[in-house]
């Protein structure tokens, strides 16, 4: 019988996979987005910052920035999720969906601390993807924003439609 | 220039976040709102191409939908996003500034509804659209 693989092989390998898709973009890193990862689990976090304000009276986080960190929680999932057999088996993808449309539910307003939000891919297919992301700051169950966003799957990441 | 579109124009000014992104306000009346944003290397989404990020073109749209709102004849004190659907026809153009024109067109007493249109230097054809619904709080 094959041995299994030792722990800190398989999480350097999966953290390293995770940097490369993320630690590329720009604007993530602008924003100051990062991601906990568990197992193939992923949390965006944004941790709070002056600059993401957009209503300084209350104060209140830029509905903006709530839209676009909930767009990368979502582009980040599904890019995640669609190459993790390939970075599994050592060939691991990092071109990134493109999105088609977006749409941002705004339930709460965004309070001045921590934002973390998890995607689900609803549906992946070989061209297009549907994924759904919520947000919360202090309590999981009060969400304060929630969204839905339609991708274009780059050609080497889709999967054989069924 | 008119008490509502000075209010306005103090209440997009005074966002943190806009100015972080270096949008510039270019005209503002009636319910109409035009803001641009330049290009910049830190709002990059595609390393491979040097594309923006469509977050960056949302936090753009977002912010003209909003000032649009304020600068309504309804003249509001405040306004929020309910929410926002945006449509991304194509990718911007790497190394042009980024136009959002908004308007408000229609308003009840307590919600505004808002169209916007985000383009390149290619007026012809949009990067992205969005409409929005937004929280409107009229003067007591």
């Amino acid at each position: 019988m094959k041995r299994p693989e030792p722990v800190q092989q398989v999480k350097d390998r999966r953290d390293a996979a995770l940097r490369a898709l993320v630690d590329g973009i720009p604007y993530v890193h602008y924003l100051g987005i990062r991601f906990d990862r568990r197992g193939d689990e992923l949390t965006a976090v944004l941790p709070f910052d002056d600059k993401l304000i957009g209503n300084p009276g209350l104060p209140a986080l830029h509905g903006g920035v709530t839209a676009a960190f909930l767009e990368v929680a979502a582009i980040i999932e599904l890019a995640w999720a669609s190459q993790w057999e390939g970075m599994e088996s050592g060939a691991p993808q990092t071109h990134l969906p493109k999105t088609i449309d977006f749409t941002v539910d705004f339930l709460r307003t965004g309070l001045p601390r921590d934002a973390y939000a998890r995607a689900r891919v609803v549906r992946s297919g070989r061209r297009y993807a549907s994924v759904h992301v919520e947000a919360w700051q202090d309590n999981h169950a009060r969400l304060y924003a929630q969204g839905t966003g339609h991708f274009l799957m780059p050609a080497a990441l889709g999967e054989p439609a069924e | 220039m008119s008490d509502i579109v000075k209010i306005a124009r103090q209440f997009i000014e005074a966002i943190p976040h806009s100015r972080a992104l270096g949008m510039v306000l270019e005209d503002l009346g009636e319910g109409r709102a035009i803001i641009s944003m330049p290009y910049d290397l830190r709002f990059v989404g595609d390393p491979a191409t040097g594309v923006l990020h469509g977050g960056a073109v949302s936090a753009l749209m977002d912010t003209a939908s909003g000032a649009a709102v304020m600068c309504h004849p309804a003249a509001p004190v405040s306004t929020a996003t309910l929410d926002l659907r945006i449509d991304y026809m194509r990718s911007a153009t790497p190394g042009q500034r980024i136009v959002a024109r908004a308007e408000c067109y229609h308003v009840t007493r307590s919600v505004a509804f808002v169209r916007v249109t985000a383009c390149d230097e290619d007026d012809s054809l949009p990067v992205a659209t969005a409409t929005g619904a937004f929280t409107l709080d009229r003067p007591q």
